[in-house]
Order: C-alpha cells, then sequence, then structure tokens
C-alpha cells in the first residue's frame, strides 16, 4: 500500500499531507518566538530603563532589510503562481530573486552584527541587547534554512518538475508557507526592536 | 492460503517496495518503517528507564544511610577516599534521575514506541505520513540521549539543578548543565517532528469508514498528545537557548542585578528574571505532565474493554474529556509558582482553572472504572497492570488537589509530598499501563506471548513494592520533610520523627528493582521461547489484530476499511462475543488467518 | 490554491496589491515612530500595523482565507489562543510592580566594596 495523500487532497478533511505538516510545523514556530517575545515582553516590563530602538539599532537600514524580505514573500508567491501558469522559466526566474534577496539580507545583517561587535555591544551588554541579538540571530537561522530550502527547489530538485509536476507545485507551495511565515516574524521583529 | 499468497506477492510487486533487497542498515537500524522505528525507541526507552531508575536506587542508598560509604560503587561517586557521595553527585543523580525518566524513558515509551508502532496499524494506515521524518525523529532523540548521558563524565558531572534547572542556580552551574540544555534541544526537536507526523498521519491516513467516532480511545489519546507536544514545547526550546546564551554569552536573561556568588558580585549585565525561566518551563512542563499520562490512560481503555469483553463506557464522554483536559494543561502551569510571590489574583485565576482540570480526569477516571462494571473479567496480565492503574491513579491524582489549592500548597510545596504526589500518577500509573501495553501488543509485534508466570510475579511484586516506597512519602511530606536534601532531611528538628521511614522506602525501592528482573528476562526470553500465537491471542477487535504477527511491511496486504466502531464486544444477538472493526458484515467474525 | 489560469492571474494581480500595501504599511511604520507620543500609544501602533500586514500576508501570500480544512482553523486557533496567553499571562504575575525594578540587596554591592577598599 502506498501513502495516499502525499499530493492530492484528502475530501473529508481538504489537505494534503504536506501542507497539513507544514502548517502544524508553523504553528509550533509561532509558540517557538512566542516564547521570545514573552520574554521581550517581561524583560522591558521589568526593567528600570529600556532603550529606545535607535539608540543602538540603525532604523533606515533595518527598514531596508524589511523591504527586501517582503520583497522576497512577493517574488515566492509569483514563483508558485508561475508554476501554476506552467511557465518554468518564470518560475526559476523568481525562485532565483527569493534566494538572492534574503542572502542581502544577512549580509546587510551581518553588517549590522559587525558594528555592534566594534562597539563592544555584545549581548551581554543589556537585556535590550541580549534579547536583538538572540531574536534576530534565531530568525537569521531560519532565513538560512529557508535559503537551502528554496536553493535546493531552484537547482537540483527542479528536475522534480520535469518528472512529477504536481508533487512539485505541493513542494514549491510548502516551501512558500514556510517563507512567508519566516517573513512574518520580520513583520513583528522590526517595530518591536528597532522603532518602540 | 495459496490464493493469500498470491496476492500478497502481486500486492507487493505492484507497489514496487523493495523490501526484500534492503541491506542490514536499511531494514533495522535506518528503517523508514513505523514497526521498527517504534520497536527502536521502545527498547532505547526501556533502557534508558532502567538506567534513571538505577540512578534513583544510589539516591536511595544515601537517604536510607546518610554518610555510610555506598557499596561497590562508591569509588565513583564522591571527591574523597571514603566513598560517600558527594552533595553534588547526589544533586546530579536527583536532576538526571528526573530528566531521563520524562523525557529519555516514559515519553519516547509511550509515544515513541506505543504512538508509533500501534497507531498507524489502528486507523489502518500502511504507515506514518512521512516515514523518513520518523526516523530523524528517532536519531535525534536518541542524540539527545547520547549528550545527557555524555554529561556525566564532563568535569563537574551531569546537570545537578534540578530537572527544572532554575535559574539562577543552574545558570551558575558546572558545564554539565550546558550539555543538559543541548540535549534537551535535540529531545525537543525530536518531538516536534513525531508530533506533526502523529498529527497528519491520524487525519489523513484513517482508512475508509474509520471515522473520529470510531477512532480507538488509544488513537484519540495519542492525538491530543501530539498536540500538547506540537504547542507546549516551543517555548521551552526558546528558554534553553536563552539559558545557554546566558551560561556561554554572559548574558542576563534570567540573572537579575545584584547577584553575588562566593566568588563575589556576578559580572553580568542583570536585569533578567528568573521568574522568566519559571513561566518558559512550566508552560511546556505542565502540558507534559499530561503528556505522561493520556497515552496510557489510552493503554488502559483498550485493555479494560479487551478484558471485559464489552464496550468502554461513554466514548464519546471520554473524547469530549480528553479534548477539554488537553485544553486546559495550557492554563494552569503557574500552580507550580503559587510561592513565587505572584498577587493574589492571579494565584486565585490558576488556582481555579487547576480545580476545574481535575474535572475531565475524574471523567475519565470513572469512565475506565465504570466500564468494569457488566463485564466478564479475564484477569490476564496486561489486564492486572490496568486494573492496578485504576486506583494508583487515583491515589495520584487525588493527592494533587491540596497541591492545586494554594493555601495548603503553602506547606506542601517542594516537600516530599509533592514527590509521592507525582510518582503515584507516573510510576503505579503511567509506567504500570506501559507495562500493561507490552505485555498486550508484544504478541502482535513478535508473534509470541510473554510468559504468564514470570509476568504475575512481576505485577505483584512490583504493586507492593511501589506501594512502599511512595505512600510513606505523604507522610514525610506532611511532616514537612523538603525534597532535594541530599541527607534525607537529618538536620531538621521537624523532620526527626519521619526519618525512619527513609529506610522502608529504599527498601521497597531496592524490592521494586529485583522485581524488574523478571519483566528484563522474560521479554528478551519469550522472543524466541513464548508460546506461539496466530493474529489474533486476546480476542479483540481493534484493527491491529487484523494483521499477522508480526505484521510485514506496508502492514495491510488489502487495504482495510471500518466497518464499525472499535469496541463491539458482546453485542446481542452476534454469533462471537466480539465482532473485529475491519470485518464485513456476515463475514465469519472469527479472524481468517493463523 | 484553485487551479485555473485565469483564477491564477487573478491571484497574480492580487499579489501586486498586496506588495503595494505592504510596501505603504512599512512606510507609514517607520514614519509613526518618528511621532512623539507615549511607549504605550507607540506600542499599540505598531502592532495595530504590524498584525494589519501579516493578515495580508497570511490572507493572501499564504492563501489562509481560502482554506477551507477546519481541522487547521481550529489548530491555528488554538496557536493563536496560547500564543495570547503566553504573551499575556506571565505580565500579571507581575502586574502589581511593573515598572518598578526588582533588584536583590546586593544590587549595589559594586558600591560597597569600592569603598571599603579605602
Amino acid at each position: 500500500m502506498e501513502i495516499p495523500y502525499t499530493v492530492a487532497e484528502r475530501p473529508d478533511t481538504g489537505l494534503n499531507n504536506v501542507k497539513l505538516g507544514i502548517w502544524l510545523f508553523l504553528a509550533s514556530e509561532v509558540m517557538l518566538f512566542g516564547g521570545l517575545f514573552s520574554t521581550y515582553i517581561l524583560l522591558r516590563v521589568g526593567a528600570v530603563e529600556w532603550p529606545l530602538g535607535a539608540e543602538f539599532l540603525n532604523i533606515p537600514i533595518g527598514t531596508v532589510n524589511t523591504v527586501i524580505l517582503i520583497a522576497s514573500s512577493v517574488t515566492m508567491v509569483m514563483a508558485y503562481a508561475s508554476l501554476k501558469l506552467g511557465d518554468f522559466a518564470k518560475y526559476k526566474t523568481y525562485m532565483l530573486a527569493t534566494v538572492l534577496l534574503p542572502v542581502l539580507f544577512l549580509c546587510i545583517k551581518g553588517y549590522e552584527y559587525y558594528e555592534k561587535v566594534s562597539h563592544d555591544h555584545l549581548p551581554s551588554h543589556s537585556t535590550f541587547l541580549a534579547i536583538y541579538w538572540t531574536m534576530t540571530a534565531l530568525h537569521g537561522l531560519h532565513i538560512i534554512g529557508g535559503i537551502v530550502v528554496n536553493g535546493y527547489f531552484w537547482g537540483p530538485g527542479s528536475k522534480m518538475w520535469h518528472a512529477k509536476p504536481a508533487m512539485f507545485e505541493n513542494r514549491v507551495e510548502a516551501a512558500g508557507l514556510y517563507w512567508h511565515f519566516v517573513d512574518l516574524v520580520w513583520i513583528f521583529l522590526f517595530p518591536v526592536l528597532y522603532l518602540l | 492460503m495459496e490464493n493469500v499468497a498470491t496476492a500478497e506477492e502481486i500486492a507487493h510487486a505492484e507497489h514496487g517496495h523493495e523490501e526484500h533487497e534492503l541491506s542490514f542498515l536499511q531494514a533495522y537500524v535506518f528503517s523508514q518503517d513505523h514497526k521498527v522505528i517504534g520497536i527502536q525507541y521502545a527498547i532505547t526507552a526501556l533502557l534508558f528507564l532502567l538506567f534513571g531508575f538505577t540512578l534513583m536506587m544510589i539516591m536511595r542508598w544515601q537517604l536510607a544511610f546518610p554518610f555510610r560509604p555506598v557499596p561497590v560503587i562508591g569509588g565513583l561517586l564522591g571527591a574523597n577516599n571514603a566513598q560517600l557521595m558527594a552533595p553534588e553527585f547526589y544533586n546530579s543523580l536527583g536532576a538526571m534521575h528526573g530528566t531521563i525518566m520524562v523525557f529519555l524513558g516514559v515519553v519516547p515509551l509511550a509515544v515513541g514506541g506505543f504512538g508509533n508502532y500501534v497507531l498507524p496499524l489502528q486507523i489502518g494506515a500502511p504507515d506514518m505520513a512521512f516515514p523518513r521524518l520518523n526516523m530523524a525523529s528517532y536519531w535525534s532523540f536518541f542524540l539527545g540521549g547520547i549528550v545527557m548521558i555524555a554529561s556525566f563524565f564532563v568535569p563537574g558531572g551531569a546537570a545537578n539543578s534540578g530537572w527544572t534547572s532554575y535559574a539562577p542556580l543552574s545558570v551558575i552551574a558546572t558545564e554539565g548543565q550546558t550539555w543538559w540544555l543541548v540535549g534537551m534541544i535535540f529531545l525537543i526537536t525530536s518531538s516536534l517532528l513525531g508530533s506533526v507526523n502523529f498529527i497528519v498521519t491520524t487525519l489523513q491516513l484513517r482508512a475508509p469508514g474509520m471515522s473520529f467516532m470510531r477512532l480507538p480511545f488509544f488513537v484519540w489519546a495519542q492525538l491530543v498528545t501530539s498536540f500538547l507536544l506540537l504547542l507546549a514545547f516551543p517555548p521551552l526550546e526558546a528558554a534553553g537557548v536563552l539559558q545557554i546564551m546566558d551560561r556561554v554569552a554572559d548574558t542576563s536573561f534570567f540573572m537579575p542585578s545584584g547577584l553575588v556568588t562566593g566568588d563575589g558580585p556576578l559580572e553580568i549585565s542583570g536585569g533578567g528574571s528568573p521568574l522568566l525561566w519559571q513561566h518558559l518551563f512550566w508552560f511546556l512542563a505542565h502540558p507534559e505532565v499530561y503528556v505522561l499520562i493520556l497515552p496510557a490512560l489510552g493503554i488502559v481503555g483498550e485493555i479494560v474493554t479487551n478484558n471485559t469483553r464489552k464496550p468502554l463506557w461513554g466514548y464519546r464522554v471520554l473524547v469530549a474529556s480528553l479534548i477539554f483536559l488537553g485544553f486546559m494543561s495550557f492554563i494552569v502551569w503557574a500552580h507550580h509558582m503559587f510561592l513565587t510571590g505572584m498577587g493574589t489574583t492571579i494565584s486565585t485565576f490558576f488556582q481555579t482553572t487547576t480545580m476545574i482540570i481535575s474535572i475531565p480526569s475524574v471523567v475519565i477516571l470513572s469512565a475506565l472504572f465504570l466500564s468494569l462494571y457488566g463485564g466478564s473479567i479475564r484477569y490476564t496480565v496486561p489486564m492486572l497492570f490496568a486494573l492496578a492503574f485504576l486506583p494508583m491513579f487515583g491515589i495520584g491524582g487525588l493527592t494533587g488537589l491540596p497541591l492545586g489549592l494554594t493555601a495548603p500548597d503553602i506547606h506542601l510545596h517542594d516537600t516530599y509530598y509533592v514527590i509521592g504526589h507525582f510518582h503515584y500518577v507516573v510510576a503505579p500509573g503511567t509506567i504500570f499501563a506501559l507495562f500493561g501495553g507490552i505485555y498486550y501488543w508484544y504478541p502482535k509485534a513478535t508473534g509470541r506471548l510473554m510468559n504468564d508466570m514470570l509476568g504475575r510475579i512481576h505485577f505483584w511484586g512490583s504493586i507492593i513494592a511501589i506501594n512502599c516506597v511512595f505512600m510513606p512519602m505523604f507522610i514525610t511530606g506532611l511532616a514537612g520533610m523538603n525534597r532535594r536534601l541530599y541527607d534525607g532531611g537529618l538536620e531538621y528538628a521537624h523532620v526527626q520523627e519521619v526519618l525512619e521511614w527513609n529506610q522502608f522506602m529504599s527498601y521497597g525501592a531496592w524490592a521494586l528493582g529485583f522485581f524488574q528482573i523478571f519483566f528484563i528476562f522474560n521479554f528478551f526470553w519469550s522472543i524466541r521461547h513464548g508460546k506461539k500465537v496466530g493474529d489474533n491471542p486476546w480476542d479483540a477487535t481493534t484493527l491491529e489484530w487484523q494483521t499477522p504477527s508480526p505484521p510485514p511491511h506496508g502492514n495491510f496486504s488489502t487495504p482495510p476499511e471500518a466497518y464499525r466502531g472499535p469496541y463491539e464486544y458482546s453485542v446481542p444477538g452476534a454469533s462471537s462475543d466480539f465482532s473485529m472493526q475491519g470485518q464485513a458484515p456476515g463475514a465469519n467474525p472469527e479472524p481468517a488467518k493463523v | 490554491m484553485s487551479g485555473s489560469a485565469e483564477e491564477v492571474r487573478e491571484h497574480i494581480a492580487t499579489y501586486k496589491k498586496i506588495a503595494g500595501a505592504l510596501a505603504v504599511g512599512t512606510v507609514v511604520t517607520v514614519l509613526v515612530s518618528y511621532l512623539d507620543v507615549s511607549v504605550a500609544i507607540g506600542i499599540t501602533i505598531a502592532l495595530i500595523i504590524a498584525t494589519t500586514k501579516a493578515s495580508l500576508v497570511v490572507n493572501y501570500f499564504m492563501h489562509l482565507g481560502e482554506e477551507r480544512s477546519q481541522w487547521l482553523m481550529v489548530t491555528l486557533g488554538l496557536t493563536a489562543i496560547f500564543w495570547l496567553v503566553l504573551m499575556l499571562v506571565p505580565l500579571w504575575t507581575i502586574a502589581d510592580h511593573i515598572g518598578v525594578a526588582n533588584t536583590l540587596p546586593n544590587a549595589n554591592v559594586h558600591e560597597i566594596a569600592e569603598g571599603e577598599e579605602h
């Protein structure tokens, strides 16, 4: 017996296995970042003084990074739409953008980190910097994961399109869901850390 | 029989599984078959249970005979030549006993072992939804276990800040604590991958006719458990990362300002909150205790209905209670924090939710008791364990009530009363249910029964010894004996009268250890010498008993279908006292294959 | 996402609009942060904008608006509830002394130590 509903939808649940699986995983990720946001709230509320984000962080750079990440979300969904229209070439283009944009994000982030280290603004400096470093680093690890997965589906994994297109679409959809989630976290992280 | 063999061959060829071409490594080590993975989880977990139990037996020497040299292994335990146990080592034993039993023993056995093996069979699926992910879950668990065991051998020894790892003590503890945190991250990852797999499998891979209200109670219990694991574990993973940062990067997430140790003021930024750790830890750890009990309730349900020859009482009520229990478990956690200086309003909130959560527990226990009424009880070895579970879990549950009420908890918090309470639920509670489950499903997994006489000796010895260990804890706890005291309370005036119980409990613990030998021997001996049986030695109704013992790769030679509910025992007018869930109406109720 | 080419092209038109909305939202968030308002109001506005942007991503990019699965909705609903509990309830435990930092008695031990050196 083959495992059913790996691509096709099961009628009574309306889902295929991969889509349900990735949403469940995202639910757990919401709770993971929730633990960190809860940490932020408790530490800030209990603090004698809490710096404004602008004291330590560069808002224009953060804004640029936000735009980059949102753009990568747009290119991701366009990549998926191209697949649904059967346009493999367009898919490759959009997916490449979805891989390269976050690489740029990480470079900029890396520059931010480097600046911090050279001013001795390490995590041990204060609870604000501790939570800033930890949350952005964990988010950064998730970005790296996304780059790897999306890179795989742009590169070696894209061979599946020729053999099993429905399955490939399904996998790209799942990767897209993950990628949008990574963007979502940053949509909250940016104002909380940089602007408040 | 020839038709069946031919049909199997055809099915094999059609779905193209090359199981006969898998290497030994692929078939038995890096297997993706849920049954192999289930057995891997079970055996690994049982070994960890034995190891964690041994740690406790060593602790109980110190408690019974404080400052007497520990026989045989004393040389390993202390910093001096007198073979005395060092206090830090006692604390390591305590912290690791708890960690290993909960995270490396009970949950991997109950969920990873039983869940993996039985769930796909009971819903009529060929495997889990994501077999490779399943394999990854097991190996992540295994690696986490290695890291935990390795932590004993680093300078300073294993973690010794309690299984609860409260800051700031855990942050300034020796290297072993970092290993503990890393190990926990592996274990949490394993659990998360597993819970995704279980939920998708249960929702998506049910056989035709297997509606939600026809699922065996065991499957419902595993489903709710998986949701608990999915949503409650991540904050602890976050907290673990934060504590690693505190220890390694000198951050102050959990470190308040103004801490001074023996070496002087700590050179940290301060501003952190030890209570933050407690919130994040207990946000998981409370649902975790329901993770410990729910699969056990599921197993007991299966065994009880099978051995009373009647359906479980109140199936819908049971399912509703499971779901309500799961939901409530997320909003009771701070009853572990009543003594931290929270205000009365919030304490009352958590007291109220804690009292409310006892309702579904009582309902489930009552339904299981009621299921016995009017049944034709067969006192098989699994049934002995299932029957014992009921009052033992009752004692555990009832003794939780004074702990959940803020006023008595002032007296009882951090005393042996707490240890007695939670051990009753987990030890003669869950672990007895797990033993029962092993005796029950062993013939399915191996095609042989475990030896009956050895099973009965194991049972009777264990039930008596285990009560000798834990019942006196309520006495010593009420007298005010604190937990985690390496000298067993020797120096406190208010416990002098109850100190004598320490020796009694230790003898009980060593006796309990002795009786497990019967189980361990039986488990391995019966693989070769147990009485051979067919598909359905217990005359049970659920789908797993329709497969060969053991089931082949792919489980069902023809796709199964559920034609009725899971517990059609003693149906009036039926020709047999049980109707199998997967047997088409009008067919011979006796299973065709032997 | 449903299948026909027509529907996909409609979706693409929507994506472009949402992309625009997200860009605007980002700019507004940054601009608002320069307003001279209290921290509480600042947090509220920032979270409202962030939640709006997030809803757009979830609804249109992740197609949650089109999902009909009850199990998915229940799971995500429960996640939202428990997430809120995790955000708010620990605060309640320190509600009686929000804004007052609790340090241990030795918080000024550095000054004491320096004083004693003489």
